[in-house]
Formats: structure tokens, sequence, C-alpha cells
């Protein structure tokens, strides 16, 4: 490989945000000033290479301290880490958070989804973009969710430098969110994760048990409440021990595939190739989700624990825990967490003193949905524009670095910690044959209680609206967020289990159960729906590529019109999406079109 | 002459094939396997010298017990699979993909493509006058060859080509994402600014001509350029000492552009700028 690269150059500043994360360059071939030695000796190379997953931090670098990424900072980050402009520029074009055009010190993230569509995005927009005109030096941009759904509508600002500041505002009313852009060091503080439990402190609770009740900062606090007693559980047993439990729990994958988390990591541990990593999915973007983020805030050290445990049982010594971009307040409370646990020996060469070593290192996203898709979230670690990789072959034989890796998200990650404390019969015991143990669901919408709630599987739809206190006039549910599903407000007897809603002809998704009562208009909301597929869509494949596109287009031309007038249109939509779901590589593609095609099923939209 | 190199024996497996007994050797795709049946498959980023990226999907195929279609151009055969090549779900996806493609990009130099669409009555204008394209401007900045993106369809080869593939130069990525995704240079410069070495071997894979000899896009546009008047002649390079072979397209006594063989073992159809673009001296007549 013989790089490339151009004559533009770093500002002070653009190097400095590179050096703080690389360390200062070595020789000329790293982009420092030439010296004698230079002449006669090469080094970078290989070496450099081996660190091109940092490509990633790099930009994150550069983004954080000076708002956008010029070519001159692109140009000396690739030569820090000899990775090809062109690619580099390929991956930092990938992610919406970065910008490679000039743009002001601070961005406004407001949300336009789901949730916040129907609590009032658009006039918010609105009213901030007429206060923040041209020359405000805000950067107005329209995000897709933010995960706070519960306090629709949100925004938030990130405004660049050293270091950067955010502030959240949620719900956001205009001149909240323009205080928030302005200064967001002196914003009011967020209000704590146990805010969005709204179940905090109640009985019988063995996922968000400890939200609300402990101190997210204190490891103290933590090991009190029955932190470290799984891990300890895990020792005892040994790996082949805790895959045995996590076998017999039942317990399945709470990101919406439902695969045997058991079998994963079974599969992952008998790998004779080395070495194996851990991967903890926590790039909750699926619009409606936020039950990722109120765990990691309200208890990062019980991910931080699970991930230990599952590290054990696979034999991995690496775990990578991948965080979305827009969610500052839990990447600020796991740095902590993480550090903590270090210093007291709960990570690093000897975890617990048992001969077992395990660390775990943050990787920040950048705002792409697709990223969430396991091999794409592969390839982001690594450097990569975040495609899906085809399988075969699967992760659990050649994940990350092309090595054999279990990825779970963070709720199926933190399941593993009672099953351990209170065994896997007992585990077992708790909701239906298929669907063991607990489940948590983001309620957000037309309901007096929006937030995550925590239920056994089997409870109903109804049970969970309930318990949220749906509003009147309920017109529609969308189920499992915007790859899921709408389903009809006299269907609310669907038991909340993957098979029920298998049967029912739904799916549980991640867990989304979203709210409409009859002001919010449908087609509307659908074409939101599809707006966001297209907007995510890696763009690798022609059926999601072009077929996002078209859909939107159909939708768009009959969002006015119903009935004879709209037939054409569907009998469109009906086609591409076939296309889509049966040729696209990955599950964005292949589900793109279920919540649009359930809203003509199930709600006869445009009848 | 050209040597056939011979690998190490393979052992054969057995699968249906469309209803029918197929015995491929180990490592074989579903493509290989269907060629060697004589079944006609539709392929366009599938590249010989490639390895498949699978990202057009008009090759889908049905195998039994799988949830959705797979790429015949990338997945292997298995003893016992059960392949259909020719169900209505699999020729539906042909045809919305062929769709999908004709009516976004530029499709008109694309080999083949005319005769796919007739054979699955796709129709690519039901989209709607007001579909988006890409309508990308023709990049002309260097004299050797011109990239027509508004006729690309993404198929990463050129980007593999230039990669780790072959080139090692690692000029060109795709850059951006979904329908705004393109091929590009570092900060969409020119060509000129970039790492490009004018190795020519992206167009030598690029399936849609949207990277073209300028001397290609050049007749083209005036009108003059005629395949069926072209003559083809393979000889070897005479730079240096390699052995690479050229395949010399001649039109009207004029060498138009230069291809290479992509089953010669030596080059795998790959040349340098010298091979691929100095030809000019051979037609220097005063
Ligand atoms: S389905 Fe969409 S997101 Fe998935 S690989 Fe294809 S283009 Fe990318
Ligand atoms: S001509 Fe060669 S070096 Fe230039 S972009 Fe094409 S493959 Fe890469
Ligand atoms: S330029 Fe040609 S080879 Fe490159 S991606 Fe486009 S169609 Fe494929
Ligand atoms: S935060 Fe706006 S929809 Fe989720
Ligand atoms: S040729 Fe198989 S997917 Fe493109």
């Amino acid at each position: 490989m013989d790089l490339h690269f151009g004559d533009s150059k770093p500002t002070d500043e653009e190097r400095a945000a590179v050096d703080a994360l690389l360390g200062p360059p070595e020789s000329s071939w790293e982009g420092a000033d030439r010296s004698d030695a230079d002449l006669r000796w090469a080094r970078g190379g290989r070496e450099a290479r081996d660190r091109r997953d940092l490509l990633l931090p790099g930009l994150h670098a550069v983004n954080d301290r000076i708002g956008w990424i010029s070519e001159g900072a692109l140009d000396y980050l690739c030569r820090r880490l000899t990775v090809p402009p062109a690619e580099a520029y390929g991956v930092a074009t990938f992610y919406a958070m970065f910008s490679v055009k000039p743009r002001p010190a601070t961005v406004l993230h407001v949300c336009t989804d789901l949730a916040c569509a129907a609590a009032g995005a658009p006039e918010l927009c609105a009213g901030i973009e007429t206060r923040l005109g041209l020359g405000s030096g805000v950067s107005v941009e329209r995000s897709p969710c933010l995960g706070l759904c519960e306090r629709a509508p949100a925004a938030l600002a990130i405004k660049a430098g050293d270091p950067v500041r955010t502030a959240v505002s949620a719900p956001a009313t205009v001149e909240e969110a323009v205080l928030a852009a302005g200064s967001p060091g002196s914003a009011p503080e967020e209000p704590p994760a146990a805010l969005a439990v709204p179940q905090a402190g109640q009985d019988g609770l063995m996922l968000l048990h400890r939200v609300g009740v402990v101190d997210p900062s204190s490891l103290d606090d933590y090991r009190a409440h029955g932190g470290y007693t799984a891990l300890r559980r895990a020792f005892e047993l040994g790996p082949a021990g805790v895959i045995r439990e996590v076998t017999d729990s039942g317990l399945v994958g709470r990101g919406g595939a439902a695969f045997p988390t058991g079998r994963k990591w079974q599969a992952t541990a008998s790998q004779p190739d080395r070495p194996h990593y851990l991967v903890c999915n926590a790039d909750e973007s699926e619009p409606g989700t936020f039950k990722d983020r109120v765990l990691m805030e309200g208890d990062p050290y019980a991910l931080i624990e699970a991930m230990t445990i599952a590290g054990y049982a696979t034999g991995a010594h690496r775990g990578y825990l991948y965080l979305r971009g827009e969610y500052p307040r839990a990447l600020h409370l796991l740095e902590h967490a993480i550090g903590q646990a270090r210093a007291r020996g709960l990570l690093g060469d000897d975890v617990l003193g048992q001969g077992y070593a395990f660390d775990i290192e943050i990787r920040r996203g950048a705002g792409a949905y697709i990223c969430g898709e396991e091999t794409a979230l592969f390839n982001s670690i690594e450097g990569y524009r975040g495609e899906p990789r085809s399988k075969p072959p699967f992760p659990v034989e050649k994940g990350l670095f092309g090595k054999p890796t279990v990825e779970n998200n963070v709720e199926t990650l933190v399941n593993v910690l009672p099953i351990l404390t209170m065994g896997a019969p007992a585990y077992a015991a708790i909701g239906t044959g298929r669907s063991t143990g607990p489940k948590l669901f983001c309620v957000s919408g037309s309901v007096m209680r929006p937030g995550v709630y925590e239920v056994p599987f089997g409870a109903t739809l109804g049970d969970v609206l309930t318990l949220a206190g749906v509003r009147e006039g309920l017109r529609a549910v969308l189920l499992g967020g915007a790859a899921g599903g709408f389903v009809r407000a006299d269907e609310l007897d669907v038991p909340l289990t993957f098979e029920g809603t298998r049967e029912a002809g739904t799916t549980l998704g991640s867990g989304v159960v979203m709210a409409f009562d009859d002001s919010v208009p449908l087609p509307r909301l659908l074409l939101r729906i599809a707006e966001f597929f297209r907007d995510e869509s890696c763009g690798q494949c022609v059926p999601c590529r072009v077929g996002t596109v078209r859909q939107e287009e159909a939708l768009h031309r009959i969002v006015e019109r119903t009935g004879a007038d709209a037939a054409g249109d569907i009998a469109l939509l009906r086609e591409v999406g076939r296309a889509m779901r049966d040729a696209s590589i990955c599950g964005l593609g292949q589900t793109a079109w279920n919540a649009v095609e359930s809203a003509i099923d199930r709600l006869g939209a445009y009848e | 002459m050209t040597v056939t190199p011979l690998g190490i024996p393979r052992r054969m497996l057995e699968f249906t094939l469309d209803g029918e007994e197929a015995r491929v050797p180990e490592g074989s795709t579903i493509l290989d396997a269907c060629r060697a049946a004589g079944k006609d498959v539709p392929t366009l980023c599938e590249g010989d010298t490639l390895r498949p990226k699978n990202a057009c999907r008009v090759c889908v195929v049905e195998v039994e017990g799988a949830r959705t279609l797979v790429p015949a151009c990338s997945r292997k055969a298995e003893p016992g699979m059960e392949v259909r090549t020719d169900t209505e779900r699999a020729r539906h996806s042909r045809k919305v993909v062929l769709e999908l493609l004709a009516s976004s990009v530029d499709l008109s130099t694309t080999p083949k493509v005319a005769g796919w669409l007739k054979e699955y009555e796709a129709k690519p204008d039901r989209f709607g006058p007001d579909a988006a394209r890409l309508n990308e401007e023709p990049k002309v900045d260097n004299d050797l060859y011109v990239r027509d993106y508004d006729k690309c369809i993404l198929c990463y080869k050129c980007v593999d080509a230039c990669g780790d593939q072959w080139q090692n130069s690692f000029a060109i990525s795709v850059a951006g994402r979904g329908f705004d995704a393109r091929i590009a240079v570092e900060h969409d410069a020119p060509l000129t600014d970039s790492a490009c070495v004018y190795c020519g071997n992206c167009i030598e894979v690029c399936p849609t001509g949207a990277l073209s000899f300028k001397s290609e896009f050049d007749m083209r546009a005036a009108g003059t350029w005629d395949e069926s008047a072209q003559t083809e002649t393979t000889t070897v390079c005479a730079y240096c000492g390699v052995g690479c072979n050229l395949t010399l397209h001649v039109q009207d006594n004029e060498i138009v552009k230069v291809t290479s063989p992509h089953d010669n073992p030596v080059t795998h159809g790959n040349l340098c700028i010298k091979g691929r673009f100095g030809y000019q001296h051979v037609q220097n007549r005063d």
C-alpha cells in the first residue's frame, strides 16, 4: 500500500485533538516534522495499520473539538493511522453526526421522529428555527429518534470545544431548547433516569430494581444493593456452568431476533480460533426505544458486571461497548463506572482475584441506525463504513476483527444477573413456555405515564397500557418500533410474548409500545417512517437503497388520497415492499416496509 | 498460450437445482452451479476477478428453508441444499430490482440489461416521471478516463479493484450513504488530486460503462462509437518484461481502448497505466 496524502494541513487545534487521542506522532512518516532519523528509518506501517479501529474515535475527537472535520484534519488522522484518505472520507460521510463541511460549533438536534412528531415537534422546530436564524452560531438539525421519547418532544445540543459540552432539553420548549444551545454548560440538569421508570422503587422488579434506588456513580452503593453477587456465582460455576444456567433459563435475545442466548454463548465459547470478543450492542436507535439508555444511566454497574460474566463464559478477555453517539449522559456514567471497576480490581488483569483478565472499551457510534445491525457494528468498530456484512459466516465464527464474537444488547445482558442470582429454574418459571423472564417495554405517545415498564412475559398489551395510563381516543399502537407493526385499539388482548405476537401477525421487536390517539394524522406518521428508512439505509443493496426512496415517493403521492385514488400506489408499495423483504441484505431493508404495510392492512389507512 | 492452473483436486458435493441433481466441486457458488448447468441467472455486481460483493441482488434464488432469497453469486452450494432459480418469488425480486435500477440510473451502456428488462417484464417507468434519479454530470477531469456516475449502480467493483483486491491504490471509495451514496475520491476532489495511478483496472471491471476511456466517451458523444465495426486483437504489452496481455480494440484502424483478458493467470485483466493507456505511440504515424 502506497498511500497518497494531499497537502492540506491541519490547524494546531485539529492536530491537538488527534494527538490527545493517539499521542504525539513519532516520526515524519506519521505526520510529525521531518527529522534526520526519518531519512534512515521508516516506522509506522503495519503497526499503525493495526490501529485502523481508532479511525472512528479519531473522527469523534476532531468533530468534538472543532464541530466538523476539515480536509487537513482528515488527512492528518489518515497519516497517523495509515488509512487511505478516500476510505476515511467514505467513513466520515457515512455518519449523520459528522460533517465534512464547515458548520457552527453548536449543533442542536431536534427530534422529529414518531413520539416527538405526535407531541408537536414540527411546531417546535419551526419556532426554534425562527429564533435561531442565520448567524446565531447554531446549526439546527432535524434528527431521528433521540431515545428520549418518554419526554417528547426532545432536543440535544452539542457544542464543540475542549471539552465538548452537551445539553438535553426534553420535553423541549422553544425557549429551553434555545437556551440549551446557547450555553450547554449551564443548562439545567436532566432529570434522573428514575423519572423514566414510573415503577421505580416498587417490589418485585428484577431488571429495574436498582434504578432510582442506587447512586449510579457509586460502586459501593451498587455492591450494597446486591451488585457483583452474580459475578461471584459465575466464578463458582465456571464458564461451562454459566452457559448451562443461561441455556436452562430459556433467555432469548431482547433485540428483536429472539435467538437463544445460551446457544449463542456456547457456539462462541467452543470456537478454537482466538481471541474471542464480546460486544455489547448499546446502539439503541430504534425509534421509540429508550430502555437501554435508562438502564445504563440508572444502573451502569449492572451492565459492566453482566458484560464481565458474558466475557468469562465465552472466553473473551476484551469487551466492546458500542454506545449510541446521542447518549452523552450514559457515556459519562459508564466511563466513570468502568474506571471505578478497574481501580477496584473488578476489571483488569485479575478480576476479583480469580485469575481472569477482562476489560471493557467504550466505542461511540456517530448517528447511524444501521450500526445496530451486528455485523455493521463490527465494521463500524473496525473503522470501516457501517455496512452490514453478508452472512454466513456468522459472528460466532467470524465476527469482530474476523474472530469469534458474541454480541448481545444491553437488556439481554442485564438479564443474566437475575439468572445467576436466582438460578435458572426460578428464572425460567417466570413468563410463558417459550418466552421466559421479565421484559422491558418502552411506552410512549398518548399515555399519561410514559416510560420504561418491566412486566413478566405474558402480560397483554392492554396490561402494559393500563400501567402507563392510556389516554382517551386511542386509535392505534405501534409495536416494536419503526421496524415493527401497528395494531388496532381493539386488539389490546395480544399477549406480549414472542409467540403471542407472532400468532397475532405482528412482532415484539425491541419492546416498543407507542400509542397514538385519533388526533395524530396517520398518513404523516407513515411518511415519517418511510423517510426514516430512506435516511438510514446504508445504500449497499439495491432493493433497500432505491426501494425505500420509491416507497417514500408513493406515500407522498397518496398522503391526502384514499380508496381507488390510492389503489395504484398501494399496489406499487406492496410490490416494492415484497422485493425489499425478500432480497435485501440485512434486516433494515427486510423490515422497512412492515409498519406501513400493517397500517394499510390492519388500520385501513387510505381506505 | 493460455496456462490453466491446476488446483488441488476438490471433493464433489451434491444438491438439487430446480429439482435436478447437481454435482459441483466443494467451494462452488450456486451461480457456478447454475452456469455449469446452462441456466441463465442475471448478474451485475458479480465479477469474475473479484470477491462477490452481492450488493445488486439481481441474481437472487430461492433456497429451501431460508427466510429470504439468497444471492446465487456469493452463497456457496451446500450438500443437500434445494435451490430453485426460476420461481415466481425470485423472478419478482429480480424484476423489481431491475426496475429500481433502471428508474434511477442510466443503463443504456450496460450489456445484457435490455434483454433482462424484457424477459422479466420490468417497467421502470411505473414509478412516475418524478421518480428520483441520480442526475450526475460526467466527471471529465483528466485525459485518460471519464467517470459518469449517472450510470453507476454502486456495485463496488471499482472500489474493490482499486483497493485491497488488486491495485492497492485505494484512490476511490463509497462516500455518503443510502440513495446519496456515491463513488468518490477523498473530499470529493478531482481524480487528478487523488491517489489514482491511472491503471484503469476500475474501468476494466465496471459493468455499466460508468467508467470509460476518454476516447470511448468522446466518440460516443460524437456519435462515432461503433462496436460492431471494431476488431479485438490480443497481444503482449511491449513496455516491460512482465508480459501482460493486451486486447486492442480497433475501429477504423485506430486503437480506441485497451482491455486485458481476465483469464490470464499473470494479470487477471489488470494492467498498469502504460499498458492500458500508452498506445498513442503505436498510431503516431508522422
Ligand atoms: S438492506 Fe439496506 S441497510 Fe441493509 S445492507 Fe441493504 S442497503 Fe444496507
Ligand atoms: S485507475 Fe487504477 S488507481 Fe485509478 S481509480 Fe481506477 S483502479 Fe484506482
Ligand atoms: S463506477 Fe462502475 S464499477 Fe464502480 S460502482 Fe459504479 S458501476 Fe460499479
Ligand atoms: S426522542 Fe423523539 S421520537 Fe424518540
Ligand atoms: S450479482 Fe449477485 S448480488 Fe449482484
